[in-house]
């Protein structure tokens, strides 16, 4: 019995957590999200790819690493820590786990390879699945689809969308294709991009046994919430180690203030309220790899439980950092902001949960 | 990750269950006495508490790894044995051996710091329930500062004599021994100058007045000494070193506060009661505020549960570090429970108040009782503040507090 990551996963982690760390120190990011330096976001992207995070979840057999999704978790903790601008949870982990159960042999075949020369790259519009807002709604027939989709995720180097309707039934959209109009949307995170996509008579293709069953949307978007979760873990980590940092070295009263009772006490409890982040889940991964019967609930409490636990702790390191918490110059806000955006996509708390409470038939 | 404990353990958690399945629901005819009595099914096979310890320990699963000469099973230490029994006792929902602070504290610290004569005489007829034992350490002016004791002990006439007073003293009523922390070395600095001793409780001067709590029974006791005097011979490690032996124990104390697999047995009777209580004739369970308020609390037990499981691999898997995911145990598990039992309330409305034998009372007032015995095991064994100084101090190296300077 072993429960924790492996030392090939922390491995794996801790190259990524140490890549952005050199790479894309907070100057650069800042330079990134204000959308002043596309040349040295495309290196970033060029250098994880470089690491092999976009084959982790493509099958050995059609050229990917074949690896399982507490992979994908692991190195999740450390692009939420490094806050990374890069499109991660859709193109690598919903997209692959989407095809793997959706697609025929053929697509299979067609879209992994593309996948691994790069060739294609997937922005995910899964939002009619879980809950449709503002009108929008997805018609598919007879090949083509039209039609809203909002909150679509990781556009940045997409060449391909992959879209669901309301029954689940997922088919992949050329972006070259006509009819397409695509919409950034600003969000207060601007480390990763979302965006409205309009689409009008647009050649789709289904992927095949997404018509006879929603197996393949569920994974996939269970999948999604337990690693966006784990972004949420490193950012939180991330906002906890500094807050731990700052405490020790400002002082007021001729004390460093993390000596006061009140401040450690506020460290305490924030890690106290992550650690069984953590187990939760790397719980809910290992449920998911092994098929366990109750991974779906797992991965809605993964999801909703950090959702919660990162909000609180992205409000208290803050407020640790005193009144430099709160200004642009120490830029902590870009992982309040990265918690924030995390907390909705793929469902808010409040809907998951109610999802949660379904699956239990309650 | 590899969760699976491996075939042999399979084999074992079978053995374990059909044993649950044998005394599922049992009573005992001997103690009204058994904490968190509502929490348990009571409709199975009676028997006196001290017959059920006997059962646990002749088949192993109580004492386990206690030698054989000393009341024990015998038998090998095995942490996952030892979690499988608790997690299927809960699951089954039948109550564990009796526990106390004589078989939590006192056993292990006479097996790690006893004399063989202590070992000989003490740990059988406390393992088997027959002595019981109370724990002399917090004293009015020496809670969460518990060094600063007072109680004196002197040698005279090769006796200790022991004059003072201790107080949130629980079993003192029924106990026939006392392990205590008396102040023997009053020149030595703070810490240094405490001893470990050990006080049969019918000795001449003493005194138990019974504290109720807010539960409305006696918990707790106040003990007075006046001129106590008991043999030389009844300490357990040198003199002045009291405060050591003591630590050794403390950290089964936090331990063993709280049970993931109680805590989710505890929440499946909340979702059960959910699903029969009603208000205006439409069930608890299909209001979606109460039913959020449920899912969420879900989630926090299976956080709970998930980090116990990553705590169990750590003693299993030596190297493995998970400092911080231990030590905030206690301080996560008692706060949880305290929240579920008030949610247990809360679904009820009204009728979760009512108490003691009420007309409609639900589950024995279990609720209310635990929701308040959880407070008292907030405050209990090392504050929670307390312990967020231990997290923030031993777990994140923040600074401790700075003496105060007498005088200032």
């Amino acid at each position: 019995m072993y429960f924790g990551l492996s030392e090939d996963q922390v491995f794996f982690q801790d190259n990524v957590r140490k890549f952005l760390e050199d790479q894309a120190p907070l100057d650069a990011i800042r330079k990134i999200a204000e959308g002043n330096d596309s040349s040295s976001k495309d290196e970033l992207y060029q250098g994880l790819i470089n690491l092999g995070i976009n084959n982790l979840l493509i099958p050995e057999d059609n050229g990917g690493l074949g690896l399982d999704l507490l992979f994908a978790v692991a190195i999740s903790q450390s692009l939420g820590a490094g806050i990374a601008t890069l499109p991660f949870i859709g193109p690598y982990v919903m997209a692959p786990i989407a095809i793997k159960h959706a697609a025929n042999e053929m697509q299979k075949n067609t879209l992994f390879e593309g996948m691994v020369n790069n060739s294609i790259n997937f922005s995910i519009g899964f939002s009619e699945y879980f809950g449709s807002r503002d009108s929008s709604g997805l018609t598919f027939s007879q090949n083509k689809v039209s039609g809203k989709t909002l909150f679509v995720l990781d556009g940045d180097y997409a060449s391909h969308v992959m879209l669901c309707n309301k029954d689940g039934q997922i088919g992949v959209v050329s972006l070259d294709s006509v009819g397409v109009e695509t919409i950034n949307l600003t969000t207060v995170d601007k480390t990763r991009i979302y965006q409205e996509m309009n689409f009008d008579n647009t050649p789709i293709e289904i992927l095949e046994n997404s018509l006879t069953s929603s197996n393949a949307i569920e994974l996939s978007i269970d999948a999604g919430r337990i690693v966006a979760a784990a972004d949420s873990i490193g950012a939180s980590q991330y906002m906890i180690d500094k807050a731990i940092e700052y405490s020790k070295e400002r002082k007021q009263f001729n004390r460093v203030i993390g000596s006061f009772q009140a401040v450690k006490h506020m460290c305490a409890e924030m890690a106290a309220d992550l650690e069984p982040c953590y187990s939760l889940v790397w719980h809910a991964a290992h449920s998911f790899d092994n098929h366990e019967a109750d991974s779906r609930l797992m991965a809605c409490h993964a999801k909703s439980h950090v959702s919660e636990i990162s909000k609180i702790i992205s409000k208290k390191a803050t407020e640790v950092h005193g009144g430099m918490g709160f200004t642009d110059l120490l830029g902590l806000h870009f992982w309040f902001k990265r918690i924030g955006l995390n907390r909705h996509i793929l469902g808010s708390p409040e809907i998951v949960r109610a999802e949660a409470a379904r699956i239990q038939n309650l | 990750m590899n969760l699976s404990y491996g075939p042999e353990y399979e084999d074992f958690k079978k053995e374990v269950q059909i044993f649950c399945s044998k005394y599922s629901g049992i009573n005992f005819s001997d103690t009204s006495k058994v904490p968190l009595a509502g929490t348990f099914k009571s409709d199975g096979p009676t028997m006196t508490r001290s017959k059920w310890q006997k059962t646990l320990i002749d088949k192993g699963y109580f004492a386990r790894s206690i030698p054989k000469e000393y009341g024990g099973y015998g038998g090998e230490s095995d942490v996952i044995k030892n979690r499988i029994i608790a997690s299927e006792f809960a699951l089954a929902n039948i109550p564990p051996a009796m526990g106390g602070q004589g078989i939590d504290m006192l056993v292990p610290t006479l097996l790690e710091l006893g004399t063989e004569e202590q070992k000989q005489k003490y740990i059988k007829p406390t393992l088997h329930g027959k002595m019981i034992w109370c724990q002399g350490y917090s004293e009015p002016n020496a809670g969460s500062d518990l060094a600063s004791l007072q109680t004196k002990g002197e040698v005279i006439n090769d006796n200790w004599v022991i004059n003072g007073q201790k107080i949130w003293t629980s079993t003192a009523q029924y106990s026939q021994m006392m392990f205590c922390l008396v102040r023997t070395e009053p020149e030595a600095q703070k810490h240094a100058g405490i001893s470990y001793l050990l006080i049969p409780m019918d000795t001449p001067g003493i005194e138990i007045r019974p504290l109720v709590d807010m539960t409305l029974k006696a918990g707790f006791n106040e003990v007075f000494f006046t001129d106590v005097t008991i043999p030389k011979k009844n300490i357990v490690g040198e003199r002045g070193e009291g405060w050591a032996v003591a630590n050794a124990t403390l950290g089964h104390e936090r331990g063993s506060l709280t049970n993931p697999n109680a805590t989710m047995n505890r929440l499946n009777m909340l979702i059960n009661r959910m699903k029969e209580e009603t208000i205006d004739g439409r069930k608890i369970i299909d209001n979606p505020v109460y039913k959020d308020k449920l899912m969420k609390l879900q989630g926090k037990v299976i956080a709970f549960q998930s980090n116990s499981l990553r705590v169990l691999s750590a003693k299993l898997n030596k190297g493995q570090d998970v400092k911080i995911a231990a030590m905030i145990q206690k301080l996560v598990g008692t706060e949880l429970r305290h929240e579920l039992e008030g949610l247990g309330i809360d679904i009820m409305g009204e009728l979760g108040t009512l108490y003691e034998d009420s007309p409609n009372l639900r589950d024995g007032g279990s609720w209310q009782f635990t929701y308040m015995y959880y407070l008292g095991l907030i405050i209990g064994g090392g504050t929670n503040q307390i312990q967020k100084n231990i997290i923030s101090e031993r777990g994140l190296g923040m600074p401790r507090e700075p003496k105060v300077q007498q005088g200032v």
